[in-house]
């Protein structure tokens, strides 16, 4: 019970030092490491949550591809050097905005009655994974890769360079 | 088992300094960073409701999990789209900052 609470502190606590560097960084590299951050903490928050094939996913997926990509893109559009204003006007009212949802939702959370956790909860194996996946779910897989498909071939459509445009 | 308002709370404050940065920053990469932050808010919130709140057996189970893997194969397409139309407008207007496009604003 405390070892769970202190992990989850840890864990959160890591998260959260994370999202704040990602959105409050002045450099965009630094924004992207601590966003590697932030994703792995969830990873370990889903282990916690007895999520153990979610937080392998996460780590491959999240902490490996998408930041490499990002990482690329944050490279190959770099501007010029020194420093550039990376917040636009309405960063005070941004902040309002975001601090009363949050308020909000942490009100709505407490004050709401929640069931007790149960007693034994579902760790669900690799195997049940794949069972409900590919047999319950079959369909709206599919559907799922044939987006991803059409993104990547949309990506590569959009990216090429148009007839008479240099390079 | 910690209480689930731990996990609720924690996946509001992430889901909101998301919120944040969508809408404080100029970059359109730093843009999609932060969405992806809120994504992870939806994807903590789904897990837990999935092993906290339904009990083994339901025809139910996993029903969390299920639909973490979707947000995450969808959160993968669109960052792959995403940044093919980034890369784009940089080599259009060598800017990636959102507030300098506003070609189609009326």
């Amino acid at each position: 019970m405390t070892t769970v609470l202190v992990f989850f502190f840890i864990l959160g606590g890591m998260a959260l030092l994370g999202s704040v560097g990602t959105v409050a960084s002045r450099n965009v590299v630094h924004a992207a490491l601590s966003l590697v951050l932030a994703l792995l903490a969830v990873a370990g928050l889903f282990i916690l949550l007895l999520a153990e094939f979610l937080a392998i996913v996460q780590v491959l997926i999240y902490g490996g591809a998408i930041t490499i990509i990002l990482l690329f893109a944050l490279m190959l559009t770099r501007t010029r050097e020194g420093p550039v204003r990376l917040d636009n006007a309405q960063r005070r009212f941004a902040l309002i905005g975001a601090g009363a949802a949050f308020a909000v939702l942490t009100v709505v959370i407490m004050v709401s009655d929640w069931p007790a956790p149960i007693d034994n909860p579902v760790r669900p194996g690799f195997s049940r994974i794949s069972e409900v996946l590919f047999q319950q779910w079959a369909i709206p897989f599919e559907a799922a890769s044939l987006v991803l498909l059409v993104a990547l071939i949309g990506a590569i459509v959009i990216s090429r360079p148009e007839k008479g445009e240099r390079d | 088992m910690i209480n689930i308002e731990y996990y609720l709370v924690l996946s509001a404050a992430i889901f909101c300094i998301g919120v944040y940065g969508v809408l404080a920053r100029r970059n359109a990469i730093l843009i999609l960073m932060s969405i992806e932050l809120m994504l992870q808010a939806v994807n903590i919130n789904l897990i837990a409701f999935s092993t906290y709140l339904i009990p083994k057996g339901e025809l139910e189970e996993h029903l969390g999990f299920i639909f973490a893997i979707f947000v995450i194969t969808i959160a993968a397409a669109e960052v792959g789209l995403a940044l093919g139309i980034i890369l784009r407008l940089y080599r259009n207007r060598a800017s990636v900052n959102v507030d300098e496009v506003n070609l189609m604003k009326w």
